[in-house]
């Protein structure tokens, strides 16, 4: 160690690889909560918005704007989360980013232009509502619309290129010296993990917010406002169900063509076999075998590609030296996170159907109380499939960082402090998630006892200070 | 290609820089407004003044950030490994700051809104700091090229790196209240008018007396940017001395919109003055801009984006500021008030 290490002390000096693995997959599974909301819930907002402005309807113009309200505080924790993931590329895997940066950084570059859009128009659209005429107030909202699904596209871009890498020259050190910047933004995986990302961002806030709205309405308040708000959001997530499903199953279907590893720890196939059996739960030992779970004789095979039906053969872990496949431990994080995703995702699908059915043959939304605690939870089952797919993406990728070209742990930083700074990002951000949390919900009551309370819109101090003489007439004449 | 990606990185420091400093520098007077009755007013002005701006101002530093590692992957390698630390202080402040500046409006309680106050207002100073200093890391040559990693400590903890904090502070809190006169001017609030210009005038003073004393400093400690800023960045440094001065003598005679743009005038200058002053190395004296750069092909590409930046990021940005000045973003929503469109169709 020719430096210092940050505690100045060898005893606090820790293997950086694992921390900075922990570090970079907690801080990326707490901004992905958020992504959902800040590339779907505009689009919810400017539907009520339209309907608000179309038909004069003042439920539904409540609901846009006091969407925009929470989407400021959303918006405002994903943008600096986001942040901390910028800084981390650096700060935890230095050499990933000196050795591949000038391919690896080209789809972010596009994904700034995004961020401009959807940071400047946020602003427009929030702040806008008092001052702006109706129409073009609506307007500034349509490209955050925009932006999300372009940034969503670009920030997969980035990352299936790293299950994918393309674009790009190495010469015999291994450094890059020329990069054709369209095959690494088009690479083959592209175009399968985005949509699947873009459909997910829709399901998932579609569900997040209805379910807010389910509660609401458990709770007695079945008024027109609180339906709205059920409506908007579960209908859209209830569009993206169906759809995720075929989305899903096309890119299952080329992770199998394309990545073998990955594809046999998520079907937990550890020797290459014709009339592979799908196995739900289970666990694969250390020894190599399968065992528990339930296995259903052939499905893996034949899902794989029905045109050959059960003798499709899938490769198994052992086509491939262990030192370039998952782990065991990996493998079995991989298969129980598929089958959480496809299990989650399966019911959303059964709600979705059951929403549908209603509004076919009784054009309404289920009555019963069963639909509505069940819709009330599916936001969090929504998040939870959407963070499962996730891990089944990145674990299945192990060991590698850019798969065939770079390892994780050769990507890391050196820096032995990493353990510190790991800690404190997680006392912080367990902080910030409660806080995001009381704060929605005081907004909420907040909304609903408002009729007593006047919003005086100053940052701190006491109010009878703050009160300025308008708003004391406004609050004594209203 | 190479000169032209660093000129775009230097572009997106600099609007950092004039834009999003600013808004550091508000959470510095947000700092010492002094206790919740008195600091109430001013409070409110920062308030009202950052809130629809301040998260289209940090989309440069993400900008930046991603023309550096694209552009000059070496160097943001070599740069992230050195100053792990204030850069790993950046990112948690940055954190903070905008989570609690958010929460701290949907809030309700003085207590909650004061605790959450006292963190955006305490990262607003630690934030800039940092990044001075690692500027100051980067200006004195304490990073080292190849991706490699420099002394964690001395590389941010030296005299160069305190004069890049204490400056990045101090002519942001500068910048702030000459912003905030203007602010102030356009709500008809003639007591925060005068708050703000004579604190402008004391920053600008104590911004002045750091730069000045910077100089010496940098003789001792980085004399290749020193070398620069004395030879062929000399005009850039006249021209922001000038800018810094007349913006002083705008502000003693009651004429801010002068003073705003002068002030922006005399950072940027100074950000494009460290710039050329330690060309033609991203890293001095280590590594070139030439030999950081990526192959052409990124570069072009970047080129592009920052095209295509400046023809729909820049009118954007420009209609939000119009909007913002001419008091069209007045607050999020329409107040909690459920009356909602009544008040709408006035403009």
């Amino acid at each position: 160690m020719s430096t210092l290490s940050l505690s100045g002390a060898g005893i606090l000096a820790v293997d950086p690889v694992p921390w900075a693995r922990a570090q970079m997959a907690f801080t990326l599974a707490c901004h992905i909560i958020l992504v959902p909301l800040g590339v779907s819930w505009a689009f919810m907002a400017l539907v009520a918005n339209w309907r608000a402005i179309r038909r004069g309807d003042e439920d539904a113009l409540l609901l846009a704007q006091r969407w925009s309200k929470y989407m400021a505080v959303t918006f405002a924790v994903g943008a600096v989360t986001g942040t901390v993931l910028t800084f981390e590329f650096g700060l935890l895997w230095p050499k990933f980013m000196g050795t591949w940066g000038a391919a690896f950084g080209i789809p972010f570059s596009v994904e700034g232009l995004f961020f401009f859009i959807e940071a400047i128009f946020i602003a427009l659209y929030i702040f806008g509502w008092k001052r702006l005429r109706p129409w073009p107030h609506f307007w500034t909202g349509v490209p955050i619309v925009i932006a999300g699904i372009g940034g969503t596209l670009s920030v997969v871009a980035a990352n299936a290129w790293m299950n994918e890498p393309a674009g790009f020259t190495l010469n015999s050190d291994g450094e890059v010296t020329d990069v054709d910047p369209l095959k690494v933004i088009f690479n083959d995986a592209w175009p399968y993990e985005a949509s699947h990302m873009l459909v997910a961002a829709y399901l998932v806030g579609g569900f997040l917010v209805a379910s807010a709205y389910a509660v609401g309405m458990l709770k007695g308040r079945r008024d027109r406002y609180h339906r709205l708000g059920f409506l908007i959001p579960f209908t859209v997530a209830a569009v993206a169900t169906p759809i995720q499903m075929g989305v899903g199953d096309t890119l299952a279907r080329w992770v199998y063509d394309n990545e073998p590893t990955k594809f046999a720890a998520i079907e937990l196939v550890p020797e290459t076999d014709s009339d592979v059996p799908e196995t739900l739960l289970g666990r694969l030992s250390s020894d190599g075998e399968v065992t528990g779970g339930v296995q259903i004789p052939g499905l893996a095979s034949w899902l794989s590609d029905p045109g050959t039906g059960t003798s499709t053969v899938v490769q198994g872990l052992d086509a491939f030296p262990a030192d370039e496949r998952p782990t065991t431990g990996e493998v079995n994080t991989v298969h129980l996170a598929w089958d959480v995703m496809v299990g989650l995702g399966t019911l959303l699908f059964l709600l979705s159907a059951w929403y549908w059915l209603a509004w076919i043959f009784r054009r309404d939304m289920p009555r019963s109380k069963l639909f509505l605690r069940i819709a009330s939870v599916a936001g969090v089952a929504a998040v939870l499939a959407m963070e499962a797919g996730w891990v089944v993406t990145e674990v299945g990728r192990q060991p590698w960082i850019v798969r065939g070209h770079m390892k994780v742990e050769d990507a890391a930083t050196g820096n032995e402090g990493v353990w510190i700074t790991f800690v404190v990002v997680v006392v912080i951000y367990l902080a910030l998630a409660t806080t995001v949390v009381l704060v929605l919900r005081s907004m909420s009551r907040r909304f609903r006892g408002q009729a007593d309370l006047v919003d005086t819109d100053v940052p701190y101090g006491p109010r009878e200070l703050l009160e300025e003489p308008e708003q004391e007439a406004e609050r004594i004449g209203g | 290609m190479d000169d032209a990606v660093a000129v775009v990185l230097f572009v997106a420091v600099t609007a950092y820089a004039v834009f999003a400093g600013a808004d550091f520098g508000a959470g510095f007077w947000d700092l010492v407004a002094g206790g919740a009755a008195r600091g109430a007013r001013p409070r409110a002005l920062v308030d009202h003044s950052v809130g629809p701006v301040w998260e289209a101002n940090h989309v440069w530093l993400i900008f930046a950030l991603v023309v550096l590692w694209t552009g000059f992957p070496e160097a943001f390698a070599s740069i992230t490994s050195t100053v792990f630390v204030p850069l790993t202080l950046v990112a948690l402040g940055i954190v903070l700051r905008g989570a609690s500046f958010a929460f701290r409006k949907s809030l309700f309680r003085t207590s909650e809104r004061r605790a959450l106050g006292a963190i955006f207002a305490f990262s607003s100073v630690l934030v800039p700091y940092c990044m001075g200093a690692v500027a100051g890391a980067i200006a004195s040559g304490r990073v080292p090229a190849g991706g490699e990693a420099g002394d964690p400590w001395s590389s941010w903890v030296n005299p160069t790196s305190i004069v890049g904090g204490l400056l990045a502070v101090t002519i942001g809190a500068y910048l702030a209240a000459v912003y905030l006169i203007w602010d102030a001017r356009r709500l008809e609030d003639e007591s925060l008018v005068e708050y703000f210009r004579r604190r402008a005038l004391a920053a600008a003073v104590v911004a002045g007396v750091v730069a000045f004393a910077g100089i010496f400093v940098l003789r001792s400690d980085a004399r290749y940017v020193f070398d620069g800023l004395t030879s062929r960045a000399l005009p850039l440094v006249v021209l922001s001395a000038l800018c810094g001065t007349g913006s002083l003598v705008l502000l003693m005679r009651r004429s801010p919109r002068g003073a705003r743009l002068l002030a922006a005038g005399a950072v940027a200058s100074i950000v494009w003055a460290w710039g050329v002053a330690q060309w033609s190395y991203i890293l001095p004296t280590s590594l070139e801009v030439s030999a950081a750069a990526a192959p052409s092909a990124t570069l072009a590409t970047l080129l592009v984006v920052f095209g295509v930046a400046a023809v729909l990021i820049v009118p954007a940005l420009a209609l939000l500021y119009v909007l913002d000045q001419r008091s069209l973003l007045p607050e999020e929503g329409v107040g909690s008030r459920p009356a909602a469109r009544e008040s709408t169709p006035t403009s």
